[in-house]
């Protein structure tokens, strides 16, 4: 098993973001580190903008976590409602 | 000789303030949490008001609505000061851009003159209408209680005040100032608008912060926007040449859809307390959105013609779906 994972800034705006994640996908782990969240997760990582809209209380582009985005591990698949991380073995 | 740098995070002792760890959990809160919740004032307020002696200064026991709790309310946008201001400077932006665009460009100069006395006759008295909303939301601001029920209400209000002030100008740029007092006077004594008059200037006498609720965010607000804006503005008037009108309401249509998921929320929670709630508020909606569907019907009937039953025969079962979803059984 292989584990992919995504880490953000530590703030505000990505907080809502982290509490989808940890919300859609069970298996998430999340680690505080110094300004810095990082969540991983066994094999696959999703991130669902219905559920960031939810958590943000308005419309959400799913481009918009990039200005957060620090680092991640995973192939990326990504279309407007969806953006998944996941090791193709 | 070797240095290692190593980082040493450090646990915050405390993640949030004590009452918000105790409503939501010992984790980091939001600001809209830390605007909101176990703000409103609840003790040591032994002194009653001397207007009158018989309720409390906040007084739960004002509305027939009862709540265990009245910050179980969540408003779905999260609206405190900050997000608010923001979100509305955006919205102003916008609209001021599409202001500017209709004018620069004398888009409102192509529209039929028929389209243009229709237009100024059907928008420009709901400014006194919006009044009537701004009215009641702060009364609901005053005297309602828990902050994430009063607040959005106060913000609701505020936003009333924009939807007149943008109705007056569609007025200015269609029929300059003559449009307006004309307006008044149509709203003072036409037959066409004295049922909805009627309908806000009672509205303004209900002293039950739920019941003003209900009369003005769901029955009026929630059958004057979908119906004015959504079906005649946006959907006969934009497809026979009055898309100009459609730009300048923009603010209008936008913000009346947003409200729509706050209000249904609030009535959601509120009818989910209890079925007491649910048939209170069920009554009240019936009531008033009955009296609001049959004040509406002359004005847009004056606009459209026999069409108009049929447009507020939709738009009353569109409400009563929502109603249906939040939990009322109508």
């Amino acid at each position: 098993m292989s584990t992919v994972f995504i880490a953000f800034q530590a703030n505000e705006e990505t907080r809502p973001i982290v509490e989808a994640i940890l919300e859609d996908n069970p298996g998430a782990e999340v680690e505080q580190q110094p300004a810095m969240v990082r969540v991983s997760a066994p094999d696959s990582l999703t991130i669902n903008r219905a559920t960031v809209e939810e958590h943000v209380g308005r419309t959400f582009d799913l481009q918009e976590m990039h200005i957060n985005l620090i680092t991640l591990s995973g192939h990326v698949d990504e279309d407007d409602d969806r953006f998944t991380l996941s090791w193709n073995s | 000789m070797q240095i290692d740098l190593k980082t040493v995070n450090i646990e915050p002792k405390r993640k949030a303030f004590d009452h918000l760890v105790r409503r939501f959990g010992d984790k980091v809160a939001s600001r809209y949490q830390e605007g909101s919740y176990d703000i409103q004032a609840m003790e040591n307020l032994h002194y009653r008001p001397t207007w009158d002696p018989e309720q409390e200064l906040y007084d739960p026991d004002l509305s027939r609505v009862k709540m265990a709790d009245w910050h179980a309310f969540k408003d779905p946008r999260q609206y405190y000061y900050s997000t608010y201001v923001l979100a509305r400077a955006r919205q102003q932006e916008a609209a001021e851009g599409a202001f500017a665009l209709v004018e620069s460009r004398g888009l409102h100069m192509t529209l039929s003159d028929e389209l243009r006395e229709a237009a100024i006759a059907l928008l420009v008295p709901l400014r006194h209408a919006a009044w009537g909303g701004n009215q009641n939301n702060v009364l609901i601001a005053g005297y309602g209680y828990g902050t994430p029920f009063t607040q959005p209400c106060l913000f609701h209000g505020m936003d009333c005040l924009a939807v007149a002030q943008y109705v007056s100008r569609i007025g200015l740029m269609l029929g300059g100032t003559e449009a307006l007092s004309a307006a008044k006077q149509q709203w003072l004594e036409s037959e066409t608008w004295q049922p909805l008059r009627r309908l806000v200037e009672d509205t303004l006498v209900v002293r039950d912060p739920f019941e003003a609720f209900v009369a003005q965010n769901v029955a009026i607000d929630g059958l004057l926007y979908p119906l004015v804006f959504d079906a005649v503005v946006d959907g006969v008037w934009a497809q026979n040449g009055g898309a100009p009108i459609s730009m300048l309401a923009q603010f209008i249509t936008d913000w009346s859809a947003e409200e729509r998921k706050w209000v249904d929320s609030v009535i959601k929670i509120a009818a989910a307390e209890s079925a007491q709630n649910a048939e209170v508020i069920a009554e009240w909606a019936n009531t008033w959105s009955g009296r609001a569907a049959a004040a509406l019907l002359p004005p847009v009937a004056a606009a459209l013609g026999s069409q108009a039953d049929a447009f507020v025969a939709d738009t009353v079962a569109g409400l009563n779906a929502r109603l249906a979803k939040a939990g009322l059984k109508l």
